[in-house]
């Protein structure tokens, strides 16, 4: 507790400022050997070196003095930050919808973490009001916070937890979902709730932000406003992915929450949907379907959750000269299904043949999806496919990776009868599989041909 | 005015001077830097919002700028704008050649470094940078250089990125390019110390030459930008932006600081009419119906075009829209500019009044507009249009400057006119727009790294200075070559290669230019090149005559070589060639015999320039001639 007063320091900084007793937060003026600082001792991130004391200037500008020059530290008062967006009650309006906002962290509710120095998911979904007032125009908002944590620390409780809320609420009779939800895997969650929340009479949108907003030109308001608006407004009754279009502050696209992925470390525009178009843009005016087989909003509560979840599989990502330790690792682990990532239409190596059939064998699940993403498994056009599947290893035809292992976690909860868990698989709930690949399911334009430089030229990036 | 009117007004004045840094690439990405070009092959939107401080606080800037509702278009060319500038990639390392060139500046500056550099976002929501920051460092602070008899302080020296470059601004969409945008900067802030606006100048250009010395910054157009904060006694710290050249720091901080007297006096007047910031009293009126039969063009286009007009009273203010705040400026334009900026309403003139003696609505709409309003004798309407929430915006501004003026002088950055004037750009910003930047850990600065930097720091160049006086450099010659990149070879030369001063000078400040009259194309003159033209020239591979020449072409065709240049003539071979063209000569018929001398000594000139003396030849041509008679 004690040295929770000094946030962060170690070593000799920690020393230097307990010498002095300058708390974090003290207003001070610090005598070095060389020069005189005046400004507010800030926390220190913990990552850093113990040898420095991060002051702010008055300027607002941050600078870390070298401990081991400290001659005095004088202590003038004390200005601790309160680093709040000021929390409003939101407007209600009887003739607006009620939309409800689970928050589970990630940037789009973010502020800076003086332990580690980034961002921490913290702002409460109400605070999230604060920063966006806009959202009080399209709906009644009512929010939750369910979770706090980074997107690659979603994990089955959490999306066996907020498929239970979301089932609850549409059961209160709730006009549409939002859940903030850290980029990274967000498309993992998105899945995991297609399968788990089914036949819902109402759009559930998950939404999130590449650049967190803390920041000016952050996309975390715009997108926002988009998923509020696709949860009050549209027609749509299934779990999407609302992220932006472009880069720029345009529209954003509704992913169906199966087929979508994210393809970019760090552009705004990451999500895509694979194999196939998305569902609708939507901007602040309006919301544009792209298609019609879409499942339509209803007036009845008949929401059919099932949580059912195994947690012993695996995506293994073939590369050449793959060994059959890795699949064998595996089995002895005790894991109860294999997603594989073959290359091409769905291949892998033949010395990887012997752990197949152990696996087999054992009555371990294995199921081929393609690394290409893009595509189909076809498993019989060259004998390698027929080799495997005499294996039992099952295509799954252009299902995606991070899909199909959510899938065959989902599947293996429900049963342990590996028909049954095959049956699961392939009989698509929400456009996992497709029957077909339309022409315009696979477009990466490549830069530099001129029709796309002009194309680019003429359309917002 | 006097230095003394000076001191009576308490004219207080400081620097913050932007100076780009010579690197090849940017501060946080590996784009080119300094290429500069208006084609783009893309365009982005993006709209800014403001966000709190590390201290949990809005800045004021910022809420302004949202008042605006701007759309912000970035026109963006491949080649030189990459992911991160476009903030679709966090930052790379910051460039380490572009820190290095910061701290040698602080250095200079007499700074204390600082141990540990922390990278902070400065939030500028005008769009001017994608993200809606500027990252910056302080680098170093606490410095002095030394002015006339006594020290002008620097505050401090940080290390940031450029801006981008603004298009066009109309309406509710601003344009920028964003070419510039990422390339390294370093800014210098001094401490308020000039007391006359020729000091301010006087002291822009001593920081100016002292970076400039050091050979690592860049020269030429929008290199170097100037901000500069005025004050008078009373009144308050305003910053002109973007002043592009220190000749214009004169004119601008006069002005301003008779803007801002005169403003004190306008709060004088009035307090005399019992106007106070708790006494005024205003109110707003929609009036697009009274008008609707008007005649003046404004307002009968903005009707056209279906927009609402407002008449907004300021009670007791009679007059006062005229009163003049700067030369011929009045504070009608602080209100119309805070209507411009603000409101978007871009179109001039955006506003009327009825201070005002120039043709607007007739004398029966007006009358029917006070009448509206209810205005009495002593008030004074102002007139407004646009789109309805414009209009809305518009007169609170109008509201919110015309309140101002019983406080004073309204904190502002302005903007350098061109006629001398400045007007209103923004609100100034204070601390609160500043965060730290969470995407880079903070960086140590090595003793290492300082004594490395120390090693080869340049002399000041008022040291060179004297030195060139003391070895005869003309004086023309002087100031040029101690800010020059070249100085250090100019030493060099002298001191190790015992080249003339004079002819090193010339060669190093005078030829460039020579060059540039003759409209060869060239970007910079390279050291390397010069080096190897001075050491030819040491060591007799070319003659004096030939250095220009030799330059010529090594600019000509991009590189320096010995074998492109004819050799020297060995100064026994002269008379031959003499005899020779003496020959030639006497073929052709000569109006004058007294140009003999001239004609011949041309003629051999032509055969051997650049490969011997000059002046050997014409005494050779001269002492031939005398043996010839």
């Amino acid at each position: 507790m004690a040295d929770d007063l000094y946030k962060g320091y170690k070593g000799i900084a920690l020393d230097t400022l307990k010498k002095f007793d300058a708390l974090v937060w003290s207003d001070v003026v610090i005598q070095t050997d060389k020069a005189q600082y005046k400004g507010i001792i800030l926390p220190r991130s913990e990552n850093a070196d113990h040898f420095h004391i991060v002051l702010k200037l008055i300027s607002g500008y941050n600078i870390g003095v070298f401990a081991e020059t400290v001659k005095d530290i004088k202590i003038l008062g004390r200005k601790e930050a309160h680093y709040k967006i000021p929390e409003k009650a939101f407007p209600y309006d009887p003739v607006k919808p009620r939309v409800k906002l689970f928050g589970t962290g990630g940037t789009i509710a973010s502020r800076l973490d003086y332990r580690t120095g980034a961002v921490i998911p913290a702002f409460s979904p109400g605070e999230l009001y604060g920063s966006v007032p806009e959202l009080a125009d399209i709906c009644n908002l009512e929010t939750e916070k369910l979770y706090g944590v980074f997107s690659e620390n979603m994990a089955p409780e959490q999306w066996i937890g907020t498929a239970q809320a979301i089932g609850k609420e549409i059961e209160k009779g709730v006009q549409g979902i939002v859940i903030g939800h850290g980029t990274d895997t967000m498309h993992h969650t998105a899945a995991a709730l297609s399968f788990m929340v089914q036949n819902s009479p109402v759009p559930i949108v998950m939404v999130g932000s590449q650049r967190s907003s803390d920041r000016p030109s952050s996309d975390a308001a715009l997108n926002l406003m988009h998923s509020v608006k696709t949860a009050a407004e549209s027609d749509i009754a299934e779990v999407m992915v609302c992220m932006f279009g472009p880069t720029s502050d345009t529209y954003g696209l509704l992913h169906r929450g199966t087929r979508v992925r994210k393809m970019h470390s760090s552009y705004r525009s990451t999500f895509r949907t694979i194999g196939d178009i998305p569902i609708a843009m939507v901007s602040r005016d309006k919301i544009t379907p792209l298609r019609q087989d879409y499942k339509r909003r209803r007036n009845d509560n008949n929401v059919i959750v099932n949580t059912a979840f195994e947690e012993k599989v695996s995506i293994v990502y073939y590369y050449p000269n793959m060994k059959p330790d890795i699949i064998d690792s595996l089995i002895d682990n005790g894991y109860r299904g294999i997603v594989i990532a073959g290359t091409g239409l769905g291949h892998v190596n033949k010395p990887l043949y012997p752990a197949l059939k152990r696996a087999k064998e054992k009555n371990i699940a294995v199921y081929m999806t393609v690394q290409t993403l893009w595509g189909y498994v076809q498993m019989y056009v060259y004998d390698t496919g027929r080799d495997m599947m005499e294996l039992g290893v099952v295509p799954t035809a252009n299902m995606l990776p991070e899909v199909a292992y959510i899938k065959l976690c989902w599947a293996l909860g429900q049963t342990e009868n590996l028909d049954e868990v095959k049956k699961i698989m392939l009989t698509p709930i929400n456009g996992e599989i497709t029957e077909r690949e339309p022409s315009n399911g696979y477009l990466i334009y490549q830069g530099g041909i001129p029709e796309v430089e002009e194309f680019i030229s003429k359309h917002r990036k | 005015m006097t230095d003394e009117d000076y001191k009576t007004v308490g004219f207080k004045s400081g620097l913050e001077i932007h100076q780009q840094l010579l690197t090849e690439k940017k501060l946080f990405c590996r784009c080119p830097a300094g290429k500069y070009n208006h084609k783009f092959d893309a365009e982005i939107l993006r709209h800014m919002r403001p966000t709190l401080s590390e201290l949990g606080v809005y800045d004021g800037t910022a809420l302004m700028e949202f008042k605006t509702k701007k759309d912000i278009i970035y026109h963006i060319n491949r080649e030189t704008v990459c992911t991160y500038e476009m903030d679709d990639t966090p930052p790379f390392e910051i460039n380490e050649q572009a820190l290095d060139i910061a701290l040698e500046i602080g250095m200079l500056y007499n700074c204390s470094l600082i141990d540990e550099i922390h990278i902070a976002r400065k939030q500028y929501l005008d769009g001017s940078i994608p993200t809606g920051f500027q990252r910056t460092s302080i680098t170093s602070v606490d410095g002095v250089v030394p002015y006339k008899d006594r020290k002008i302080d620097i505050i401090q020296l940080s290390i940031e990125e450029d801006s981008c470059r603004e298009v066009s601004d109309i309406g509710h969409r601003r344009v920028y390019i964003a070419d510039r945008l990422g390339m390294p900067l370093i800014e210098t802030v001094t401490a308020p110390d000039m007391k006359t606006p020729v000091e301010v100048a006087e002291v822009g250009k001593i920081l100016s030459n002292i970076v400039k010395s050091t050979g690592k910054v860049r020269t030429g157009a929008g290199a170097a930008r100037e901000d500069v904060n005025v004050s008078v006694t009373g009144g308050t710290r305003i910053e002109i932006k973007g002043v592009p050249s220190l000749k214009r720091i004169p004119l601008l901080t006069y002005n301003e600081a008779m803007r801002q007297w005169n403003l004190l006096r306008l709060r004088e007047e009035l307090k005399k009419r019992n106007i106070t910031t708790e006494t005024f009293s205003t109110h707003t009126v929609e009036i697009t119906r009274l008008l609707r039969k008007t005649k003046y063009q404004p307002i009968c286009t903005a009707l056209a075009e279906e927009k609402v007009i407002c008449a907004v009273i300021l009670r007791g203010f009679k007059g006062l829209l005229n009163w003049q705040t700067q030369t011929e400026t009045y504070f009608s334009k602080e209100i119309s500019d805070r209507v411009r900026v603000i409101a978007c309403l871009s179109n001039l003139p955006n506003i009327i009044h009825s201070d005002s003696t120039s043709d607007t609505i007739s004398i029966a709409e007006w009358q029917k507009v006070k009448k509206a309003i209810g205005a009495k004798e002593n008030d004074t309407v102002l007139i407004v249009w646009g789109s309805e929430s414009d209009v809305d915006t518009a007169a609170k501004e109008i509201v919110i400057r015309a309140r101002e003026a019983t406080i004073g002088v309204p904190s502002e950055t302005r903007q350098a006119q061109k006629d001398g004037t400045t007007g209103f750009e923004r609100i100034l910003p204070g601390a609160d727009r500043m965060y730290p930047d969470t995407d880079l850990p903070p960086k140590r600065i090595t003793k290492e790294r300082i004594e490395r930097i120390k090693a080869s720091l340049p002399d000041y160049y008022w040291e060179r200075e004297k030195w060139y006086k003391d070895l005869k450099v003309p004086e023309d010659l002087i100031e040029p070559l101690a800010i020059s990149k070249l100085a250090g070879l100019f030493k060099t030369a002298v001191t190790e290669w015992n080249i003339d001063p004079k002819l090193a000078a010339k060669v190093l400040i005078q030829f460039p230019k020579r060059l540039k009259k003759m409209k060869v194309e060239f970007v910079n003159i390279d050291e390397e090149v010069m080096s190897a033209l001075l050491r030819a020239y040491k060591q007799c591979l070319i003659s004096k005559e030939g250095i220009l020449a030799a330059l010529y072409d090594a600019v000509k065709y991009g590189v320096f070589d010995l074998d492109n240049l004819p050799p020297p003539i060995d100064e026994k071979d002269i008379p031959h060639v003499i005899q020779y063209s003496y020959a030639e000569l006497n073929r052709s018929q000569l109006l004058h015999d007294d140009n003999v001398e001239k004609v011949l000594c041309g003629m051999v000139m032509n055969k051997v320039r650049g490969r011997v003396d000059g002046t050997f030849v014409s005494k050779a041509v001269s002492k031939f001639i005398k043996e010839l008679r």
